[in-house]
């Protein structure tokens, strides 16, 4: 049985000036997998990200979402259909408490604009998850008094409030000291045990190679390989574009 | 968790219960003049600090709201009286803060899609299309030659302006304080920070940014209105003045920005202090020098405005008392919005 596909590019592309970052890019990410999209420094990894999120416009190319075409991707749209990611640095709001960098995230309509007391369940949402993350003492501090690394886990517990079914992560542990690489291992694992689905972009390749599955690998701007870890780690074609020819 | 304190329900209170009170006790002319003023630069701080300092999105064209509602102020009155008893120009203000706010959704809604330097610029541009517009719809504004209003005859003429804008000026405080502990304030100062990821959290940020630049405008332009009123004669280049732009932001900036009530405290300096530097040096142009020495204090002292700068005192005080140690001091961390202040 074929498993279904959450996200799905097909032919993407995006020049910048004369240099093409990405290059009829597509590939497909598998509902309930944790893929890695993988590729030496410059290949178009971040730039998918932000053609996929809509941060960037994407020149030519679709993105198909849970099951739709999506016209032409837009962060806040995509993220209240289930799609979030991370920022390679992370980025959080330096001058909110931890609990308010979570609240912020809650979706929510035109009347609720102007509702005192962010809600009790929300509140009660954002502390469960800033205590899953060890942060629950910290919930009425500045963000921007945290190290970087409870930033990057502060940054990674706020996309979670709204339930996404799918978190593009974006290195996740550039930076980050070897324990609390664990750590963010580990929340990985446990938030996809409990079905969401995961694109991680990441340097650390033991990560990824326990971690992930399947891992896409991008050189130029373009897949170049796709497959089980072991098998992308064997593949001559990858290992000539991390080595150089 | 930004809930009603009873310290900062005290502190309104007490202002505003003293600033009800301050025409009976002091009803002299002059007095009362310069506590219009006061009032006035006050509430378009409050109300300019909504936009500029909560969002970020520093605005140089409040101040054409300001001269559209004078001119809807004026104008109205050529058509239809001011009432025997003269109060009927302070009843419209409502209705004309409404038509300025729902005209003012469209231009937010264009000059929003700029951010920073070029939002102050495009906001700028407001400023002089209004002014030159005030000069040029002969029919409409009598151009240059300015319009009247009719004058009413209060007892003491000063003390209804004063109350009218008194009123304007706490409803701003009102909705400031408001928006400091709703959603929308969160998303505003988060949009202060990084817009583009705020976005990729869900939140509609245009929506937000719009709704708070109309509401904001839409107070100024009935300070405006009052202003007219009181004034009783409005010219286009006095209607629409740069000098009432720079006037409603460097209280926010004297004061705090994005604090709430740093802009009330900083038009509370400034405005006597000019008045009265102006009155003791006028003569010799000498008030400007000092006016500048003032600033130039401000910005070596209080760099962060005055609010900021004693919390961060306040803070590091506390810090060393608790800690016991002295050579730490607090380290500039903004303070966050769930702060009182």
């Amino acid at each position: 049985m074929k498993t279904a596909t959450l996200l799905e590019v097909r032919g993407l592309t995006k020049h910048f000036g004369g240099i093409t970052a990405v290059d009829r890019c597509s590939f497909a990410v598998p509902a309930g997998t944790i893929s890695a999209l993988i590729g030496p420094n410059g290949s178009g990894k971040t730039t998918v990200f932000n053609l996929t999120t809509g941060y960037l416009r994407r020149d030519a190319g679709d993105v198909v979402f849970d099951g739709r075409t999506v016209g032409r991707p837009d962060p806040m749209r995509l993220y209240r259909r289930g799609l979030t990611r991370t920022f390679q640095q992370a980025r959080i709001f330096r001058n909110l408490t931890l609990v308010e960098n979570l609240c912020l995230g809650v979706p929510r309509g035109w009347p609720a604009f102007l509702r005192r007391d962010i809600g009790g369940n929300e509140r009660a949402r954002a502390m469960e998850i800033l205590a899953e993350f060890g942060l629950a003492e910290l919930a009425g501090a500045t963000a921007g008094e945290l190290s970087y690394g409870q930033q990057k886990l502060l940054e990674f517990a706020s996309v979670l409030i709204s339930r996404p079914k799918l978190v593009l992560l974006d290195e996740p542990t550039a930076g980050v000291n070897p324990v609390m690489v664990e750590r963010l291992e580990g929340h990985i694992r446990s938030l996809h045990a409990r079905g969401i689905t995961f694109l991680v972009v990441e340097h650390d390749m033991n990560l990824v190679m326990r971690l992930c599955d399947p891992v896409i690998v991008m050189d130029h701007g373009t897949k170049l390989a796709e497959g089980p870890p072991a098998e992308v780690q064997r593949d001559p074609a990858v290992l000539d574009a991390y080595l150089g020819d | 968790m930004r809930r009603l304190s009873p310290a900062g329900v005290a502190r309104a209170l007490i202002v505003f219960g003293l600033l009800l009170l301050f025409p009976f006790v002091f009803p002299q002319h002059w007095i009362l003049n310069m506590a219009f003023f006061v009032l006035m630069y006050a509430g378009l701080a409050v109300s300019w600090n909504l936009l500029g300092g909560y969002s970020g999105y520093v605005s140089l064209g409040h101040v054409a709201f300001f001269g559209i509602g004078a001119y809807a102020e004026a104008i109205l009155f050529q058509h239809i009286g001011i009432g025997s008893d003269g109060y009927v120009p302070f009843l419209v203000l409502p209705l004309i803060g409404i038509g300025v706010g729902v005209a003012a959704v469209p231009i937010a809604w264009v000059a929003m899609r700029t951010r920073a330097m070029t939002f102050a610029i495009v906001t700028l541009t407001l400023l002089f299309v209004t002014q030159t517009l005030a000069f040029n719809l002969h029919g409409i504004t009598n151009g240059s030659q300015g319009l009247s209003m009719p004058s009413p005859t209060f007892s003491l003429y000063e003390r209804p302006f004063y109350l009218c804008v008194l009123g304007i000026f706490a409803f701003a405080t009102l909705v400031a304080w408001h928006v400091r502990g709703d959603a929308l304030g969160l998303m505003l100062f988060a949009i202060r920070d990084d817009e583009d990821k705020v976005r990729g959290l869900g939140v509609p940020t245009t929506e937000a940014k719009v709704l708070t630049f109309a509401v904001s405008v839409a107070m100024v332009a009935m300070i405006g209105g009052v202003w007219a009123y009181y004034i009783g004669f409005i010219y286009p280049q006095y209607a629409v003045d740069p000098l009432v732009m720079i006037g409603m932001i460097l209280p926010v900036f004297l004061g705090g920005v994005g604090t709430l009530w740093g802009p009330v405290l900083g038009a509370f300096i400034l405005v006597p202090a000019q008045q009265w530097l102006a009155y003791e040096y006028g003569a010799s142009e000498l008030y400007l020098i000092a006016y500048a020495t003032v600033f130039l204090g401000i910005i070596l002292l209080l760099p962060r405005g005055i609010i900021p700068s004693l919390q961060d005192l306040a803070r590091g005080r506390r810090r060393r008392a608790g800690t016991g140690r002295t050579g730490s001091s607090s380290t500039p961390t903004a303070e966050p919005v769930g702060s009182s202040s």
